[in-house]
């Protein structure tokens, strides 16, 4: 039983990984996407049109990985745990209603016309079309995330018999960790779209494709990255102080934090044991842990051994792969700005990335998929035992397979995923090999091997 | 049977997961009769085959999001039952969506070299889906019993499910398309008719014996009257779709979307007749759709959102199909 709790628990993982790499990316590029529309609609520039028909390729392509994904989202919940929705069904049906709902509302037509419609309609319906899908994604996104917030800090509602009645819809809605959540969510999307459009048009930029329609979404992706980093920074700052008011047995497996303490310090690096309960390796500056979170060197931090009944029942999660991956994102989340800011910089000065500054911005392509799984791993994985906080614990909800079904079916998800991933990486760098190609641009040779052409800018 | 009619709320949520069901059931149930047909096109074909469905697809299969999404929201204990039951297939129906999605955008956006590999994907996927919708339709229908015999004619019901989307896929082909691929279509539409009537035939015989309590819903007097005109309008649409077949296509192009209507109703009817057997069941012969419901404040909630939503739906919908009216052609990003 352990084992088919374990296995079914990957298996969500796996399947909502592979589902949110795709959302992230429509939900901001539909807006990046009516930006592109918009510029070209106002300047008449062509530039802005060859940039919207190369990544709207993407979009669809991206869509369309993110609806058969997210098909199998909606069955995970039966197939895999059944218990979740006879607990707490009332208060997650409506918001998965509304979520399909909205969804549904903008696929149901404005995708097709946006993506095939340009010579069928009017350019006004067309504008709109984009406009309906961006709103549609951004309003998608909202619900889940509303139904996800509710789950780490669930609030309005009763427990009778056993099972969670609504009984004040606002405080769902706008339950204590949904501002910040969405918030930091959104900018992640917004992040990862800007390093992809920047990413890409490095590369072609690298293969000496160096017009105007690869040069305006290749600054507009550096502008957009370095504008949004800091402000991420500060987002996400302010829920993790969300976060460890409400739920701080996170904060404290974000942090490696074991025993409760004032003067608590910030463990930069170190290799938490789940069984021993301690740190190896531990490299900590004293006292900043209270002071970040408590704004006082003084301020008590709780521990996670605070989170262990006298039964011995831990009641917080496991330790190790939510301090990594609290890491990682932070870590990807510095580089960001580092790289977006220092090409930034150049290409204001210079007017081009140069050599160094385009490989880095290649090499970062997909770090916003980097950061965004490692934060939900923090939240999701920090969430743990619980299912809804407080409420409900995950063991509870799963649907009584034997192991060896359930490894079945995941083998099965994890092998397409991986295909389905790499197939998918192929087919944006085929798009822009080919984009390249077809305006005269060498793909695949460094700039070096062949005069820049004439219409290039200097660099 | 008497039933909580006042309680009318588990009421209007069944009938709008039944008509969410019937939308997917026929739209994308030509979209994927569609792709199991590709295989049997050229290159060419295919990819204005492909461009009949394009603009479509994705909004198709939102239906089936929205009709197990309903019954994941409004039938929560439902949806545990049924799916838990019906884990295999269901991970086989959705391994078979997620590839068949995919195929569809990367063979028209990686390498040529690899368009191959994504048209046979693209045929396997929509053929497997089905395939695994036909089995878990049987499965359903026998109260979800897991026995050999259950799953030979689940097998059997698959088969003539894959056959009966290959019939509507044909029929809109026939509508959506001109020349040497539009008499093709025909052909396929004559082959794969006899499978289709065949399969609800089966399933209209197999139904009432599995249930002694659906026997007397049809075969009571005078319900055997009353519902007398449903098989018998089914039977003169399929000799109609005969007919209509043994000499389309017709000059001027007329009469092109007679057989993807006439087809339209012919599941409707089926569809309708099935509603009848099961109701007011949504787990077969244990569980009621009263039983079964989330808390009435909860669906209130939802209602109000699915009718303020459904109707733009619907009408964006038929919008779009108007857009992209008239014959197909292979897809552009214009």
């Amino acid at each position: 039983m352990e084992d088919a709790l374990l296995l079914a628990r990957i298996q969500f993982a796996a399947n909502i990984t592979f589902h949110i790499l795709f959302p992230t990316i429509t939900i901001a590029l539909a807006w990046v996407l009516l930006y592109f529309r918009v510029k070209f609609t106002r300047t008449g520039d062509e530039a802005w049109m060859e940039a919207y028909r190369f990544w709207v390729k993407v979009f669809a392509l991206s869509f369309g990985l993110g609806v058969v994904s997210g098909i199998t989202m909606s069955f995970q919940f039966g197939t895999n745990w059944p218990g979740f929705m006879e607990r707490v069904g009332d208060v997650a049906g409506p918001l998965l209603a509304y979520e399909v709902l909205t969804a549904f509302f903008l696929e149901a037509a404005f995708l097709g016309i946006m993506l095939f419609g340009e010579k069928r309609v009017s350019p006004l319906m067309h504008t709109l079309a984009t406009v309906f899908v961006a709103v549609g994604t951004t309003l998608s996104a909202f619900w889940i995330l509303v139904l996800n917030s509710w789950m780490q800090t669930p609030v309005g509602f009763e427990i009778i018999d056993g099972v969670v009645t609504p009984t004040d819809w606002l405080a769902i809605i706008f339950n204590p960790s949904m501002p910040y959540r969405l918030t930091h969510m959104l900018l992640a999307s917004g992040l990862t779209v800007a390093f992809l459009i920047a990413g890409i048009s490095a590369l072609r930029w690298l293969w000496g494709d160096r017009r105007e329609g690869v040069m305006k979404p290749l600054r507009f992706g550096v502008i957009l990255g370095a504008v949004l980093i800091p402000a991420q920074i500060v987002a996400g700052d302010m829920h993790g102080l969300n976060t460890f008011e409400h739920q701080p047995a996170k904060v404290a497996a974000m942090e490696g934090a074991w025993e409760t303490k004032s003067h608590a310090p910030l463990v930069l690096f170190g290799w938490p044991d789940d069984e021993s309960r301690e740190n190896h390796f531990e490299i900590a500056i004293p006292s900043l842990a209270s002071i970040i979170l408590t704004h006082s060197a003084e301020g008590v931090v709780p521990g996670l051994n605070d989170f262990v009944t006298a039964e011995g029942e831990v009641l917080h999660p496991p330790v190790t792969p939510v301090f990594f991956a609290f890491r990682i994102m932070i870590g990807v989340g510095v580089l960001m700005l580092a790289v977006s800011w220092a090409v930034g910089w150049r290409i204001w000065s210079q007017g081009g990335p140069g050599l160094w500054g385009a490989r880095a911005l290649v090499a970062m392509t997909f770090s916003g998929w980097v950061a965004t799984v490692a934060g939900w791993y923090v939240t999701e994985i920090g969430r743990q035992p619980w299912l809804v906080t407080g409420v409900l614990q995950t063991h509870e909800a799963v649907a009584p397979h034997a192991a060896p079904v359930v490894a079945v079916s995941l083998t099965a998800y994890l092998a397409i995923y991986v295909f389905l991933l790499a197939a998918y990486i192929g087919a944006i760098l085929h798009l822009a090999r080919k984009a390249t190609a077809d305006r005269g641009g060498a793909p695949g040779r460094g700039p070096v091997a062949l005069p820049a052409p004439a219409y290039a800018k200097p660099d | 049977m008497d039933y909580p009619l006042h309680d009318w709320l588990p009421l209007a949520f069944a009938a709008l997961m039944g008509l969410s069901i019937l939308a997917y059931v026929v739209l994308d149930g030509f979209d994927l009769g569609v792709g199991v047909l590709s295989i049997f096109a050229t290159e060419k074909e295919r990819d204005v085959m492909i461009g009949s469905i394009g603009p479509f697809w994705d909004a198709n299969e939102t239906w089936l999001v929205l009709a197990v999404g309903l019954l994941l929201v409004a039938f929560p204990a439902a949806h545990g039952e049924i799916l838990v039951r019906l884990y295999l297939p269901a991970t086989l129906l959705l391994i078979a969506l997620i590839l068949r999605g995919v195929a569809f955008e990367f063979r028209s956006k990686a390498p040529v070299a690899t368009k191959r590999l994504w048209d046979y994907t693209f045929f396997a996927g929509s053929l497997l889906a089905a395939l695994a919708q036909g089995y878990m339709l049987a499965i359903y229908i026998l109260a979800l019993d897991d026995s050999f015999e259950a799953a030979a004619f689940g097998l059997l019901t698959a088969l003539c499910l894959a056959c009966a989307y290959a019939f509507i896929g044909a029929t809109w082909l026939i509508a959506k398309t001109e020349g040497d691929l539009q008499l093709k279509s025909v052909e396929w539409g004559r082959r794969t008719l006899w499978f289709a009537a065949l399969g609800m035939g089966l399933i209209s015989l197999v139904t009432p014996f599995a249930s002694q309590r659906i026997f007397e819903k049809w075969f009571g007097f005078p319900e055997i009257i009353l519902l007398a005109p449903l098989p018998l309008m089914t039977l003169g649409l399929f000799v109609a779709l005969v007919l209509l077949l043994r000499q389309a296509p017709f000059p001027q192009d007329r009469w092109a979307w007679a057989p993807f209507v006439l087809t339209i109703i012919v599941f409707c009817l089926g569809f309708v007749g099935l509603g009848y057997s099961f109701f007011p069941y949504v787990v077969p012969e244990s569980m009621t759709i009263w039983e079964a419901a989330a808390g009435r404040g909860s669906l209130a909630i939802i209602l109000v959102g699915a009718l303020v939503t459904l109707p733009i739906i619907v009408f964006y919908n038929i919008y779009a199909y108007k857009v992209f009216g008239g014959k197909a052609t292979a897809l552009r990003y214009e």
